[in-house]
């Protein structure tokens, strides 16, 4: 099939009875059932979600570097919107843990896997199977409109008295449940949500992976993103309800006074009368039992994504397809059984935790695997250094320090010592900010001239791009040396009291750790300043942006790029078979550089 | 494009859409149950020695239920058979069964429910501890049917066969008299705990469950005429939620009420 | 597919499954099965009954007798054991993800008096 820009003759109209009508606005826009409207649905809702998590913690870093003190700007606005906790517009301690706690949960389930996971999900995985829709495209409409109930409890937590959860993201009994406040109820409210949706989500993606994959795309011929979003969906689909159990047993705690999470002899005043009995490890174990395999969640797509992007713009085949399929798959399947390495310190015994430590040593195997096949694939490459690539190779040795950072952490010994420090923060931060983010960052730029016909600005993509990459490093590769010193998470003033503390073990904080905290605060804040430039090019070039010149201005291989642009209601306008792998570039004795997965 | 294999099978898996859909959605169901079995294991391995209450439970009503459900297993399969046969006026009676086994269940239930909220535990200013249900009450007293509780033999009781003798007996106490009293709500133990909050979700997806099949049978019946393949592959899809739902009761039976 | 082909067409025949002759055969199976349904219900209160000296034998029983009734829906009522591998690999990867989850967490958090893991 050609890529010129031909005309793809809307296959008849009568044959399909239900689309003969003209939808309505309400009906195309908002509620739709069509995976790309859905798609960009999540997108622009998640980013919403991502750049208030930041906001959250921007104002963190002024309490962290600046203790006690007014934050400047929005001071005076916290304190009319949050009263009492924002009193003169400093960020009261029980502020700076609410903040914390929903900067936490906004990013990872509001924020990152609805970007990764359904926005990218639903708008590429129909197109790159060659299917019409997903298999269950009202089951899709509910799953967005779900997660927008959830996000919405979310944020109004904020403005209830008390405000916010303020227990960490991880919310462990019994501090949740003893805060007197409702924030916690309104997190797990919130939470039950979010599960649902993401379940019908994964229900949904798997069901569409294995069914509707169209003639001659066999398993082995998927493109890996594909395949990683179908990890992603059997990890959402098993790992969730643990923590959905858990969190109904947190809310029988709150609502109904069971004991599930609250050991006996507890007194607490805010909990009144219990019955004691119950188990604080036992919420642990259910929310580290999803939360493990949720990390995977939050870097199987991007690693999907950075493929894709990778082949295309190094005009070369993957290195290693195969190993890539085989490796993902074991990935998913050992992050089940790896939980446990987040609790070493809560003296479950050496047996237990050598266990975990070895499944933890082994899941590392699949991960370099993946990590080696893609730096692999770019020897000998043709390379172009557009704005995706850009983000794709920085992705690269950044996902690399963030998984090295790792080890330390997977080993029970030396976890000992950094558990709960910074440089537990910078560990997964450089995997997820540097490493995730990055990647999205590269899907947006890489598939918005499919969804719009045009192309994002690359001179401000680079800016975006230049900036984005100094300045999280800025921010993250102190704290690993904070940490390692001894610095340790969820300090409200940044430690000084800490610091100030000389008897003990507690040894305090030498005055330059201290002091770093000022740099990685104004690093944080000019991370925030270099996505404006991102914002606008956005959000300008939907009408402004250069327009492409066919259907497929990356010369890809793959099915998203064999229709029209925009792709209209049912994806392909002509039956659709594939003779070929994902990644046929550069192909000898071929006529061109590329050739597309459905061309005989 | 229409959407392929919405009724009729892919070659190479051999399946409709929405029977992957459910047995993944039911997947996912067994870890959610799953995660909450653990948790019983957890807290009635970790309680104290008498902390963990036994024969609690009515052992023939729960018996009655599990037949309940057993019997609305059959109906449910019987009816998507029938409409396999073609014969819609069968499907319709079998299928009118389950929706009444699944009334049946939630009556019994519930009254269970009650009967645990109407069963107090009431520490006296005394010291001393009396156990039963409340048969009367008013603003100044009220009369509980139970016995006084001896902390020394409760923890004797370790397994739900052991038999007690205890003698029950109608005792009038004066509200003043009272330090504390509390049902054998969820709050009561963990134990209680567990109990409402698996029998409680189970609850809720025998409803859920009830609700698909009477809009399938009832409003949405239309599409027998229109589309019988979809309709029955639908009426099997809906089967097989309940099937779990009856599964999940199956161990749930034993484990409350047996053991 | 126009929608006016199937108001005469059976669904036994149209997808590729059981005809009639199948379906009554798999009735008696279903009317066995509900059978031994009834049998195991009334069976596990029986034993229940029983004084074994030992928890574990008593628990054992009682999850021997669940399970085995537990199979008979899923085999039969649900058709799992003639179904298709997809829908096999899919429970048999959450089975095994169920029992990691159950039995971890238990031993992680051995309390020491029932269960004994060596």
């Amino acid at each position: 099939m050609s890529t010129q820009a031909t005309s793809h003759a809307p296959a008849h109209a009568g044959a399909h009875d239900d689309h003969h009508e003209e939808l309505g606005f309400l009906r195309k826009y908002i509620f739709s059932t069509d995976h790309k409207i859905i798609g960009i649905q999540y997108g622009i809702t998640s980013l919403l979600f991502l750049f208030f998590g930041f906001g959250l913690m921007m104002m963190m870093r002024w309490s962290i570097a600046h203790p006690g003190t007014p934050i400047p700007l929005v001071g005076h606005l916290l304190e009319k919107m949050l009263g009492d906790t924002a009193a003169k517009g400093v960020m009261s301690p029980d502020l700076y843990n609410a903040f914390g706690a929903m900067h936490g949960t906004i990013m990872v389930f509001l924020g990152i896997v609805p970007l990764a996971f359904a926005a990218f999900g639903n708008y590429v995985v129909p197109l790159q199977i060659g299917a019409p829709d997903m298999a269950f495209p009202r089951i899709n409409m509910a799953s967005y409109q779900v997660y927008v109930i959830g996000g919405v409890v979310m944020l109004v937590s904020f403005f209830i008295p008390g405000g916010a959860a303020q227990a960490g993201w991880t919310s462990y009994s019994p501090l949740a449940t003893a805060i007197a406040s409702n924030g916690q109820t309104y997190w797990l409210i919130g939470m039950i949500f979010l599960i649902t949706s993401s379940l019908l989500g994964a229900v949904n993606f798997l069901a569409t992976i294995i069914q509707l994959r169209a003639p001659g795309m066999t398993w082995m011929r998927l493109p890996f993103f594909v395949w990683a979003q179908f990890v992603t969906g059997f990890l959402l689909l098993l790992a969730f309800p643990p923590l959905e159990a858990a969190g109904i047993m947190q809310l029988m705690d709150k609502v109904a006074h069971t004991s599930f999470f609250l050991p006996t002899g507890l007194a607490v005043s805010s909990l009144g009368h219990i019955s004691g009995g119950g188990s604080p490890l036992l919420w642990q174990h259910l929310f580290w039992f999803l939360a493990h395999p949720e990390v995977y969640v939050l870097i199987l797509p991007a690693m999907g994504i950075v493929t894709e992007i990778l082949a295309n713009n190094a005009r070369k085949p993957i290195w290693g397809y195969k190993s890539l399929v085989y490796s993902i798959l074991v990935l998913g399947f050992m992050s089940f059984i790896v939980w446990a390495h987040h609790m070493y310190l809560t003296g479950m015994g050496s047996r237990i935790s050598t266990f975990f430590q070895t499944t933890t040593m082994i899941i590392s195997i699949p991960s370099v695997i993946i990590l080696t096949c893609l730096f692999l694939s770019l020897w000998g490459g043709s390379m172009r250094f557009n704005t995706p690539m850009l983000f794709v190779l920085a992705f690269l040795p950044m996902f690399g320090i963030g998984g090295l950072t790792g080890l330390p952490l997977g080993f029970n010994f030396s976890d000992l010592h950094l558990h709960d420090t910074y440089y537990v923060i910078a560990h997964f931060h450089y995997i997820v900010a540097p490493g995730t983010i990055f990647a999205l960052f590269a899907g947006i730029y890489y598939w918005f001239p499919k969804a719009t016909g045009r192309f994002m600005s690359e001179f401000w993509g680079k800016v975006h791009f230049v900036c984005s990459l100094v300045f999280m490093n800025a921010i993250f590769q102190p704290m690993f040396a904070q940490g390692m010193a001894g610095m340790l998470r969820r300090m409200g003033d940044g430690g000084i009291n800490y610091a100030a503390s000389t008897t003990g073990l507690a040894n305090g904080l030498s005055d330059a750790n201290i002091h770093m905290n000022q740099w990685v605060s104004i690093a944080a804040w000019c991370l925030g300043l270099s996505q404006i430039p991102f914002i606008i090019n956005f959000f300008w070039s939907i009408n402004h942006g250069k327009p492409v010149t066919n259907d497929n201005p990356w010369d890809a291989t793959t099915l998203e790029w064999q229709t029209p642009t925009p792709p209209p209601h049912g994806n392909f306008t002509k039956a659709l078979v594939v003779y070929r792998g994902p990644y046929e570039y550069s192909v000898p004795g071929a006529k061109k550089d590329f050739t597309p997965q459905n061309e005989p | 494009m229409d959407i392929p294999f919405t009724v009729e099978p892919r070659k190479d898996t051999g399946l409709f859409n929405a029977k992957v859909g459910i047995w993944l959605f039911l997947a996912s169901e067994v870890m959610l149950f799953g995660a909450l079995f653990s948790t019983y294991i957890l807290l009635r391995v970790g309680a104290a020695p008498g902390d963990w209450p036994h024969g609690l439970l009515n052992i023939p009503l729960g018996m009655l239920n599990t037949i309940v459900l057993i019997v609305s297993s059959i109906t449910v399969v019987m009816a998507w058979a029938s409409l396999k046969m073609n014969n819609f006026a069968r499907f319709r009676k079998f299928q009118a069964v389950t929706l009444m086994c699944s009334i049946a269940f939630l009556c019994i239930k519930s009254y269970e429910y009650h009967d645990k909220f109407t069963h107090y535990e009431v520490q006296l200013n005394d010291g001393k501890v009396l156990d039963g249900h409340m048969t009367e009450s008013d603003a100044e007293k009220f009369e509980i049917h139970g016995h006084y509780v001896d902390k020394a033999e409760a923890a004797k009781v370790t397994h739900a066969w052991q038999e007690r003798e205890v003698k029950e007996d109608h005792y009038t106490v004066k509200r003043s008299d009272v330090k504390y009293m509390e049902s054998y709500g969820p709050w009561h133990n963990t134990y209680t705990a567990i109990y409402f909050t698996l029998t409680g979700l189970h609850a809720l997806h025998v409803i859920g469950g009830a609700l698909v099949i009477f809009m399938l049978w009832g409003p949405l019946a239309g599409m027998w005429k229109t589309d019988p393949e979809r309709y029955t592959n639908r009426i099997e899809i809906s089967g097989l939620f309940w099937h779990f739902v009856d599964l999940v009761w199956i161990f749930l039976f034993p484990v409350l009420y047996l053991l | 597919m126009s929608q006016n082909d199937h108001s005469h067409g059976s669904p036994a025949a149209a997808s590729g499954g059981h005809d009639d002759h199948d379906i009554r055969a798999h009735i008696r199976g279903y009317m066995i099965v509900f059978a031994a349904l009834i049998i195991g219900t009334f069976m596990t209160v029986w034993v229940s009954y029983i004084h074994f000296e030992s928890v574990a034998v008593t628990v054992a029983i009682a999850l021997l007798i669940a399970s085995v009734k537990g199979f008979l829906v899923a085999a039969y009522f649900m058709h799992l054991i003639s179904e298709k591998k997809m829908i096999y690999s899919i429970m048999a990867a959450t089975v095994f993800f169920f029992i990691g989850l159950m039995g971890l967490t238990v031993w992680s958090m051995n309390a020491g008096s029932i269960i004994h893991i060596k």
